[in-house]
């Protein structure tokens, strides 16, 4: 199999590079927050993929992969969620703090006495 | 016996397809959220019931196959849960 | 071979093409569903690649819990007007060719790749035995690249205190809210009987992490996830921000990280240096208390801020 130089690993990386494309072109060109983290995590799922076709490569004794980026790339899954996280309640905090009352959505349970403190910050927005 | 053994999981494991071939074609075919839901709520019983009880005579041991099994009880599980309400939000939807 | 480079083929085109629907889609709430499928097919991927581990994280973290937390806020997709403006033709061209560069050059590494493929696996190898564990990733996390591994726990919990820190003034020190108003009877079903095997299937998957596919990251994510359902069902209340107990939970584990990692530079002569023969108990220690507290900051972090007008 050392031969061929287009295996099954090829074929999974250049499915990691398309990936990356596709979350770009998301990522840049859609307006909505939301949809540019979704696109951003698409873009993370392609740089793992790459990293991890990678790893397959180094299969060296005995091991399926080179288990050290095989182990960076557990490492990045989490923080890509622990910053998808953050970016999650920024956005919802923006948007909160944007359209006072009347928030579709979760916020929406929320009765408008909580910006009692903050009468100007309506008008200020609109 | 290894013969038999492998004969009998690709006929259950086939069966177990067939079941999820029929919940797919069910998913985008039926008309309204409550039959697909129907559709789908049989290929994750059935066609992973199947799949489960064909690979049993494959495990390794005693264990492998109470693992299998206990799996396949937990998306009962998961599945029920999850397709009641969906069920319930529809029902909501219907009457408002 | 045949076969199987059916299926890899099939997977990739399956894959492309939901990737490809999640950013044409005009539904967020469709797209983030597509998103969640996406994270199950990419972990069979991980599979397919010898990387069993990862496809465990990426089912758990990457598709479930990235997922869950995109839902959380798909209500605010229209929010805005200036966020809704439509770039103009010309730059949407502009951006695709650039976009499909990165791609191309990308693709490129990967069709040409350096004639000596670059490992780190014999070296993984030869160490193994010290290390006293069987799985050469969880040896990596906890005993090569310690350093890594204590630095991401911190990473997750700056996170949560960014998280913590947009809570609207004056909830501050609050519970978030997870429950619904009125807990469906077939949820509440599922906690009462889920959580108690969910938390026997998350110490199990840490505890086989040491020899098989397996870790606290995949454990304590399931840990989270039962929590989250607790919390969902309404069977017990988020804690609050404030709560001591919380944020003890929070730093145990970097803590006892800490500790030993300190304690490496007069035992072992540097730190995170595990003495000879001290590997294995020391690993479990650690893992044991970073298993409660990235429990616990996946958890608060999926739970998210308390909202305007929640009172502490």
């Amino acid at each position: 199999m050392t031969g061929a130089t287009f295996d099954t690993a090829t074929l999974y990386g250049l499915c990691g590079a398309a990936l990356v494309g596709i979350g770009l072109f998301g990522l840049v060109l859609d307006p909505k927050p939301i949809r540019k983290i979704l696109a951003f995590n698409l873009v993370g799922a392609g740089v793992f993929l790459v990293f991890g076709v990678i790893a397959r490569r180094g299969a060296a004794a005995g091991f399926g992969g080179d288990p050290v980026p095989q182990a960076l790339v557990i490492t990045g899954i989490v923080v890509a969620f622990s910053a998808t996280a953050l970016a999650v309640t920024l956005v919802q905090r923006l948007s909160s703090a944007a359209t006072d009352a009347g928030q579709p959505g979760q916020a929406a349970s929320v009765p408008p006495k909580g910006e009692t403190g903050t009468p100007g910050q309506g008008d200020a927005a609109s | 016996m290894s013969l038999l053994a492998d004969l009998f999981t690709v006929a259950a494991v086939t069966l177990g397809l067939v079941f999820f071939v029929a919940g797919t074609v069910g998913i985008i075919r039926f008309p309204d959220s409550l039959s697909r839901l129907h559709a789908l709520t049989k290929a994750d019983n059935l066609g992973l019931g199947f799949i489960v009880l064909g690979l049993l005579p494959q495990c390794a041991g005693v264990f492998d196959a109470l693992k299998l099994l206990f799996i396949w009880l937990l998306v009962q599980f998961a599945g029920a849960t999850g397709a009641q309400l969906v069920a319930r939000v529809l029902r909501r939807e219907e009457r408002p | 071979m045949t076969e199987t480079a059916f299926f890899d083929t099939l997977l990739v085109v399956t894959m492309i093409g939901l990737a490809i629907w999640m950013i044409v889609v005009r539904d967020v709430f469709a797209a983030i569903i597509g998103f969640m499928a996406f994270g199950l097919l990419l972990s069979l991927v991980w599979l397919r690649i010898e990387a069993p581990d990862v496809g465990l994280t990426e089912i758990a973290v990457g598709g479930g819990a990235t997922g869950v937390m995109l839902l959380r806020a798909r209500g605010l997709a229209s929010a805005g007007d200036a966020m809704n403006a439509v770039p103009s033709v010309p730059f949407r061209v502009l951006v695709g060719v650039l976009a499909g560069a990165v791609a191309l050059f990308l693709g490129a590494l990967v069709v040409f790749p350096p004639a000596v493929a670059p490992t780190l696996a014999p070296l993984a190898a030869e160490h193994l035995a010290s290390t006293g564990v069987g799985n050469p990733i969880t040896a990596v996390l906890m005993a090569y690249r310690a350093f890594d591994t204590f630095l991401e726990t911190v990473v997750v919990l700056l996170a949560l205190i960014g998280v913590w820190s947009l809570t609207p003034d004056g909830a501050w020190g609050a519970r978030p809210r997870v429950a619904s108003a009125d807990v469906p009877a077939p949820l509440l079903l599922l906690a009462q009987w889920l959580v108690p095997l969910g938390i026997v299937i998350g110490i199990y998957i840490t505890w086989v992490g040491a020899d098989e596919p397996g870790g606290k990251f995949q454990g304590a994510t399931i840990l989270a996830a039962m929590w989250m359902l607790v919390m969902m069902a309404g069977l017990r209340s988020a804690p609050a921000l404030s709560s001591r107990r919380l944020r003890i939970a929070l730093v145990v584990g970097p803590a006892i990280f800490i500790a030993i990692g300190v304690s490496g530079f007069h035992f072992a002569g540097a730190f995170l240096a595990y003495p000879d023969g001290l590997a294995k108990p020391l690993i479990l220690a650690i893992e044991a208390g970073l298993l409660i507290s990235i429990a616990a900051m996946l958890g608060m972090l999926l739970a998210g801020p308390p909202l305007e007008g929640d009172r502490p």
